[in-house]
């Protein structure tokens, strides 16, 4: 019977297959370490007199507790400042290649290690951190972990791990594309409604179908960032031409003959036609819609055009009780438009939404418009080199001059770990990928939303589409 | 790890599903470097509420978290176990926990019990009805007890054998050092390597 891509990218990684108890021993490419996850996995190795087996598959950055202004300065909070500076004292010691504030390479490890073309096909890559799945667009196998694998995987290179199960998510469209208005982000928000938070729970989800194949890189990244929202061990989706053209003359990707052998190699990592997924889902291109969420969990969406929904309708008592207290927290009327929901913060940025393809879309979207009379916009590059390019095609202007403030790069406000966070009460629209009880602010309400949708609503002050400003 | 046989303790009832761990840990107390003292940070938003089921005694000094399906949800932050260890708790009982979540629970001696949604109801029932009921988790014998209820609850092998023998996963991983360098030996040579290159 014929493999998945999961399973063989499983199958060529494993060091040593399970025996009784004991779980397969897969090797693991690439490490990307950042200041959150991993000071008590370092502690953990001096302690035990272990080095890094090898720091060559080590890249470490700083993203979760920087500030996006002022970053020429020390961080402010002494705290988060500490937690900085033992990541650096950690990576000098431990000789683990790092990108600090200020660095040119700099940003969010999701951003940072597919625009340096250290993400390739058929890599297994791991992260303490979820949203390690947004690596799967390229083909590799690339999931979250705690920080005691962290400290493993520093140790051995390797994870004892069993085998996956694998789900099919085939998305496809008469011609290939998305309907007007829907992006990436709207597909994946609508993935998660239909098959909930636990859905995905000890699956990989490859993401398949034409509409998918349409897709560019930074739209894949968007679709497997957001796998582990649906509580998917990871996502993927076979590399194509379209992946190559992303990867070739990146910084670590293979050159010369070396490029050449190793697109052969990718071109065999997809699914066979007769391999068998444990699970399969279809979902029509031409059924989605601009899509927000309206509750605290990422499977709580609807499409924009929808009503708050009525607890009272849902039939399974969980699922009820889980909606009544998501209206409580987020202070809304069932029957309600979505699109009467006004806001007062728009995020743009984060793992899912912060490329610059998304500062492409919202600047399109914004510009010739204000941002609304007590509405704040924070637009947070994924990366410095993300910053960088905006910067060169104007799109910091097309900000600045709608009235939204132009940060350095982050993790920001999708978790509130610096200081961008929403007050208590205050309501945002946010292209992240958590709408958690306080996720951006203690006492915080997040919506979910698109890059499109997400500069609509800054301009209007409610949840709306570019649709609705015309 | 301390090996981790068999646990009594003041079961707790959390009526919720997907407790996701921003929940259980907000990411403002993330911010250590050390491995203990986030028990502080344990359902912070939620302690805030006077009727939150652990402001109330006796569930107040509970070790046996009884949740809603959905345990552990977002993000892989350890630091959930560890405020839920570092608080007092031995067991988390639930009917579908995150992976992540899992797999951290059992790195870190705290077990993670899958029993199905209507023996918890039943829990929860007994718990509500009588605080303070003790509950027993054998890991050996994988049941969960107290007073007259009886269900099993279940978990994967190798987990269960590591938390009954409290083994280190790094060390057992490094019996098999041989078995990566020969791997290592085998990986394609234009596999990336994070040594700087020059960007030109």
């Amino acid at each position: 019977m014929g493999r998945t891509l999961a399973e063989k990218v499983w199958e060529a990684h494993t060091v040593r297959q399970g025996t009784g108890a004991e779980p397969d021993l897969l090797y693991i490419d690439l490490h990307l370490v950042h200041e959150v996850t991993s000071p008590q996995a370092f502690d953990g190795l001096r302690l035990a007199g272990r080095k890094v087996r090898r720091p060559d598959l080590h890249i470490a950055t700083e993203d979760h507790n920087v500030p996006t202004t002022d970053i020429e300065l020390p961080i402010a909070d002494p705290v988060s400042r500490t937690q900085v500076e033992t990541l650096r004292r950690n990576c000098a010691e431990f000789g683990v290649r790092l990108h600090p504030m200020g660095d040119a390479e700099q940003g969010i490890v999701h951003v940072v290690g597919p625009q340096l073309g250290l993400t390739q096909p058929g890599m297994t890559v791991v992260c303490g951190d979820s949203h390690t799945s947004t690596h799967g667009a390229f083909g590799a196998l690339a999931f979250g972990i705690g920080t005691s694998e962290v400290e493993h995987v520093m140790a051995t290179q390797t994870l004892p791990l069993r085998p996956f199960k694998t789900m099919a998510i085939t998305i496809d469209s008469a011609d290939g594309t998305l309907p007007a208005g829907v992006t990436a982000k709207d597909l994946i928000l609508a993935v998660i409604a239909r098959i909930g938070t636990g859905g995905g729970q000890g699956y990989v989800l490859e993401y398949r179908g034409s509409a998918i194949r349409a897709l560019s890189m930074e739209a894949r990244m968007t679709v497997c960032n957001m796998s582990i929202e649906a509580g998917a061990r990871a996502g993927m989706i076979a590399p194509d031409d379209t992946t190559f053209a992303y990867l070739k003359g990146r910084p670590h990707a293979p050159q010369g003959a070396d490029w050449d052998s190793a697109v052969d190699y990718w071109r065999t990592l997809r699914t066979d036609d007769d391999a068998e997924f444990d699970a399969e889902v279809r979902i029509d291109a031409a059924d989605l819609a601009p899509f927000v969420t309206w509750g605290t969990n990422p499977g709580q969406g609807l499409p924009l055009s929808a009503l708050v929904p009525d607890p009272e309708a849902i039939a399974d008592e969980n699922e009820r009780v889980a909606a009544e207290k998501a209206l409580s927290y987020m202070d809304l009327v069932p029957g309600t438009p979505l699109r009467e929901i006004a806001v007062d913060t728009v995020f743009l940025g984060s793992c899912t939404n912060g490329r610059i393809e998304d500062l492409r879309a919202a600047a399109d979207v914004l510009r010739g418009h204000q941002v609304a009379d007590g509405v704040r916009m924070l637009v947070v590059p994924g990366s410095m080199r993300v910053r960088v390019q905006a910067e060169s095609e104007g799109l910091h202007e097309v900000f600045l001059a709608a009235g939204a403030e132009w940060r350095a790069a982050g993790c920001s406000m999708c978790l509130g770990m610096n200081p961008d966070q929403l007050k208590p009460g205050e309501r945002s629209a946010s292209t992240s990928n958590r709408n958690f009880e306080g996720r951006q602010g203690k006492g915080g309400r997040t919506h979910l939303v698109s890059p499109l949708v997400a500069a609509a609503t800054a301009v209007r002050g409610r949840l709306s589409s570019p649709a609705d400003l015309s | 790890m301390e090996p981790f046989t068999t646990h009594t303790g003041v079961g707790v009832p959390l009526r919720r599903s997907n407790v996701d761990t921003d929940q259980i840990i907000p990411a403002v107390y993330l911010k250590r470097v050390t491995r203990t003292g986030f028990e502080d940070g344990l359902f912070a938003a939620w302690r805030g509420d006077e009727h939150f089921v652990l402001n109330a005694e006796p569930y107040r000094a509970g070790s046996v978290l009884v949740a809603g399906p959905d345990f552990g949800t977002g993000s892989s932050r350890e630091h959930a176990v560890w405020a839920l260890a570092d608080y007092g708790f031995r067991v988390v009982i639930s009917a579908r926990f995150a992976d992540i979540f899992r797999g951290n629970s059992g790195k870190q001696g705290l077990l993670a019990a899958q029993c199905e949604q209507s023996d918890i109801e039943l829990l929860w029932k007994l718990l509500e009805t009588e605080p303070g009921t003790e509950v027993t988790v054998d890991l050996a014998a994988k049941t969960v007890r107290a007073k007259d209820f009886t269900a099993s609850f279940s978990i994967d092998d190798y987990t269960r054998w590591r938390l009954l023998e409290g083994l280190d996963d790094i060390a057992l991983t490094l019996r098999h050092a041989e078995s990566i360098a020969d791997f290592e030996a085998r990986r394609p040579s234009w596999l990336p390597s994070t040594e700087p290159v020059s960007t030109g």
